[in-house]
């Protein structure tokens, strides 16, 4: 799936339980992949014992791949071209995560049309752990949907 | 930081895709993949962060025969104490220039960006520390410009919970 001008407007969101329970295992898988085996992440005798935290936390990398995924099944896969996060709060092992996702804004320049979608990702107590941006390209073809084109953001348009 | 060599490989993006979560074909499925507009396999938006494995000097990396901060006989097994002493991760920014692809071979090379300092209420003084890695292709093209940045807390954050 991939979003054409005209899909989308400023304001829409899409929502979704990203994680129910985060478990320590997922994070130990996450740490496998990505190759940081920082102790404070997979070892809770190091992180409790030695480190001086209540438990072992997710690598903020983990929180944001996790949520990546809402935007990438919205603006179709491939499309990025900008994602960034912010890493509000730690994420604890048994943490559920709600993922927020809101367009922002959709705009056109000489090379295509692009569309910038927020991500606010809250805990169980509805606390932010991480806010991001994004911008998607999208696909400058008239919509099926509105009938309408943005005449100037490309060759599909003519 | 560098990498000279960071092959993309199917079975370490299936395995990345798993950890977080995420089912796409599109990161796993030959088949399917080769159906889409990409024409095939890709890697989920923060795969470049498993480039940590390609890195010969990768900090956060147990090496056989040397001592490693994590637990073992005693909750560290170096004197070094909390274990952030690279800092927290405070935030990451990527930049496009293309999807990475199953078969790419990548190289990665490092730079430091801006420092900064403020002080916060949950962790003490607080300094930023930017670093810019760009993930060029074989062909020496770019593929994503990755901007991490890390902070150094003065005491572990307070966890800050209901």
């Amino acid at each position: 799936m991939v979003l054409g001008v005209g899909d989308v407007a400023v304001g829409d969101q899409r929502e979704a339980i990203l994680v129910d329970g985060l478990t320590r295992t997922q994070i130990v898988q996450y740490a496998g992949a990505s190759g940081d085996f920082n102790p404070l992440h997979t070892d809770e005798s190091f992180a409790t014992g030695a480190a001086g935290y209540p438990a072992v936390f997710a690598h903020g990398m983990l929180t944001m791949g996790i949520g990546g995924r809402l935007i990438t099944d919205w603006v179709g896969d491939g499309r990025l071209v900008r994602f960034s996060a912010r890493f509000v709060r730690q994420v604890w092992p048994g943490d559920t995560l709600f993922g927020v996702a809101t367009v922002e804004a959709v705009r056109s320049d000489g090379r295509g049309a692009y569309v910038d979608v927020s991500l606010v990702i809250r805990n169980q107590h509805h606390l932010v752990v991480l806010e991001g941006t994004s911008t998607a390209r999208m696909d400058a073809r008239p919509s099926a949907r509105w009938g309408w084109c943005q005449g100037d953001v490309g060759p599909r348009c003519s | 930081m560098t990498i000279e060599r960071f092959p993309v490989e199917a079975g370490h993006v299936l395995m990345f895709a798993r950890a977080i979560g995420d089912p796409n074909p599109v990161y796993a499925d030959p088949g399917y993949a080769a159906g889409t507009e990409l024409g095939g396999v890709i890697a989920p938006p923060t795969f470049v962060e498993a480039g940590a494995h390609f890195d010969p000097d990768y900090p956060l990396r147990p090496r056989p025969g040397e001592p490693w901060f994590g637990s073992g006989r005693e909750p560290s097994g170096t004197a070094a104490g909390r274990g952030d002493g690279a800092g927290l991760h405070a935030e990451q920014r990527y930049e496009y220039h293309r999807p990475v692809r199953v078969g790419d071979v990548l190289s990665a090379s490092t730079r430091p960006g801006r420092t900064w300092e403020k002080v916060g209420r949950r962790a003490g003084r607080l300094t930023f520390t930017e670093t810019v890695t760009e993930y060029h292709d074989e062909h020496g093209d770019l593929v994503v410009t990755a901007t991490s940045v890390s902070v150094r807390t003065e005491r572990p954050v307070d966890p800050e919970v209901g």
